[in-house]
């Protein structure tokens, strides 16, 4: 269809008036932690008048975000790998086996896909009371795993049902065992499940603030999100340590974003669909 | 297929000792399966499924005590606060599901209509409108807990840049206007990502549909109102529907912006805002985790329900095909 520089006009207007909607205050938290309290206090609005790093350095000072930094990337890697490695093994199983029980094993994984697992908290939070878990790392990793494992077995049973067994079954014949087929031949075909797994757990654990909050007593075993809430509740006058607390913590994934918007982007949609 | 195949293989192998072997590395292959059941049955499963009996006990501190029936429903229905509370909070949960539905889905449906169409840049567009996304929601909550501040906000001094001074106010401080400020934002964070669901339901579509309507006639505004629309209808509802989950999940924002009582005066309280109160917060001079499982089992029974609505949906769709 033919259209008229009125509706052009109207079409480009509107995705610009949306971009800068969405992208302004990410705009403006980054630029507003390179200015003083006071350069926020009287002009929010301005550039900064200088660039300089000073409010990152004592950020990182006043706070522990050395610590906060660690913690998250110990319990995102911890977290998305086991469930890489639990979950690809158990869709492998199911599609590749079939007992009498499969059907319930699937039905089992997808009652966790229906309900929320935050409204378990309470019984969840006395779990790791009894297993000495709470205020631990540890506490978030199992969270986490548990809840990665239903949707990633099924994005697994998904795929590997797309794989032709004839690959396996020759290489069962030249010799190798169950768990050789598995490593060699099966999960480098894998990929595509495997990255819109990681990705979807890795956005889920990374920017999750629920149960730090719940697990974490102890300030230097925060992650990134819970440390967000030290920091607001002990400088909450300093806007300019807040702007610069705030652009570290969303740095990492921007940047990681910025290199495969692409990859994210379909990962995380195909993660409420399917 | 598979067992019948290793079965052949076991009977022509010449000896008693393979036969074993085959038989025992059979039963290995259970390991497979074993790692993800465990850890999923005892940290997601099992404290679902207790969450549950929970309710049905009376409670001292994180300490279960003795069997009391339904009593922790009715106090929750009948019994002042809590059935203050739950009802504010309910209220509200139906606010924040209606008006994220008006905002968040209708906004995304005219973005994705627009980049669906012939338009340059749209990599670019897509990427820009998803961004929020990736940020975590305490962060979001924070950050426009900092724009939206009555005195130093970056929103309040863009009006008043603009000429638009009177419409100025604080946002978070006022009952009338702190939910739906945090609806708001919550909307923000979420349109990119409704638009690409939106856009997929689109592309999804047979383009000679379009072509057909436009051979006949149609104009741009009944393309969009019954071509498009009606056959986007699946993705708007389930989308729908996942609002509706979300909204009665929604804690972290309000959490971030106005804390756990939901201030001011709790006109912008939650369901599962009021949950954290009554397990790990105080209400009416104590924990109240008995009063909090039955919260959690009414949110599980909403959930519930409205996830079902998306399973039988799909059903019939791959019964359709």
């Amino acid at each position: 269809m033919r259209e008229t520089p009125l509706v052009q006009g109207i079409k480009y207007t509107t995705l610009f008036f949306f971009t800068f909607i969405f992208l302004y205050p990410i705009f403006l938290m980054i630029v507003s932690s390179f200015k003083t309290n006071m350069e926020i206090f009287t002009s929010p609005l301005s550039l900064p008048e200088s660039l300089t790093f000073e409010n990152y350095v004592e950020v990182w000072n006043v706070v522990r975000f050395s610590d906060y930094i660690w913690n998250s990337i110990f319990v995102s890697g911890m977290s998305v790998f086991i469930v890489l490695f639990v979950s690809s093994m158990a869709g492998y199983y199911l599609s590749r086996y079939s007992f009498k029980w499969n059907g319930f094993i699937l039905f089992f994984f997808m009652i966790g896909l229906m309900l929320p697992m935050k409204l378990a908290i309470i019984p969840l939070y006395i779990l790791m009371l009894n297993l000495n878990l709470v205020d631990t790392l540890w506490a978030l990793i199992f969270t986490y795993v548990a809840g990665g494992i239903p949707f990633a077995v099924f994005i697994f049973y998904g795929f590997f049902r797309t794989v032709p067994r004839a690959i396996e079954e020759s290489a069962k014949l030249d010799g190798c065992n169950e768990f050789q087929v598995y490593y060699r031949i099966v999960l480098p075909i894998m990929k595509p499940a495997i990255s819109i797994v990681g990705i979807v757990n890795l956005v889920n654990v990374w920017n999750d603030f629920f149960f730090p909050l719940i697990f974490i007593r102890t300030d230097s075993l925060s992650t990134i999100p819970l440390g967000m809430l030290t920091l607001f509740g002990e400088y909450d006058t300093q806007w300019n340590l807040l702007f610069a607390g705030l652009t570290i913590s969303s740095l990492p994934m921007i940047i990681a974003f910025l290199f495969a918007s692409r990859t994210f982007m379909e990962g995380l949609t195909s993660g409420a669909t399917k | 297929m598979e067992t019948e195949m290793k079965v052949n293989r076991n009977t022509t192998a010449k000896t008693v000792k393979k036969k074993k072997k085959g038989k025992y590395k059979k039963h290995l292959v259970h390991l497979f399966l074993l790692p993800a059941v465990l850890l999923y049955g005892v940290f997601q499963l099992f404290p679902l499924i207790t969450a549950a009996l929970n309710s049905f006990y009376s409670w001292n501190g994180f300490t279960r005590d003795s069997f009391v029936g339904v009593d922790n429903f009715i106090t929750l229905f009948t019994q002042d606060p809590y059935r203050q509370f739950f009802f504010n909070a309910f209220q509200h949960n139906w606010i924040y599901f209606f008006v994220t539905v008006l905002t968040q889905l209708v906004i995304a449906f005219i973005l994705a209509v627009i980049i669906y169409g012939s338009v340059k840049g749209k990599a670019f567009f897509k990427a820009a409108f998803f961004l929020p996304k990736l940020l975590s929601v305490i962060v979001i909550g924070f950050l426009f807990s900092l724009i939206l501040n009555p005195t130093r906000g970056a929103l309040n001094t863009l009006l008043e840049t603009i000429g638009l001074g009177m419409l100025a106010r604080p946002w978070l401080g006022s009952t009338d206007t702190a939910l739906y400020s945090i609806i708001f934002v919550d909307s923000w964070a979420s349109i990119g990502f409704t638009m690409l669901i939106f856009l997929a339901g689109l592309q999804a579509i047979d383009s000679e549909v379009f072509e057909a309507a436009r051979i006949d006639g149609a104009n741009r505004f009944v393309l969009t109102t019954r071509i498009m629309l009606p056959l986007m209808l699946p993705s708007v509802m389930v989308m729908s529907v996942l609002t509706f989950i979300s909204s009665f999940e929604a804690f972290e924002y309000v959490f971030a912006m106005q804390g756990s009582s939901g201030g001011p005066y709790y006109s912008t309280d939650v369901l599962a805002v009021f949950f954290y109160r009554l397990a790990f917060g105080t209400v009416d001079g104590g924990q109240a985790v008995g009063v909090g499982s039955a919260l959690a089992v009414v949110l599980f029974f909403i959930i519930a329900v409205a996830t079902s609505i998306i399973l039988l949906y799909f059903k019939r769709k791959d019964f359709d095909r």
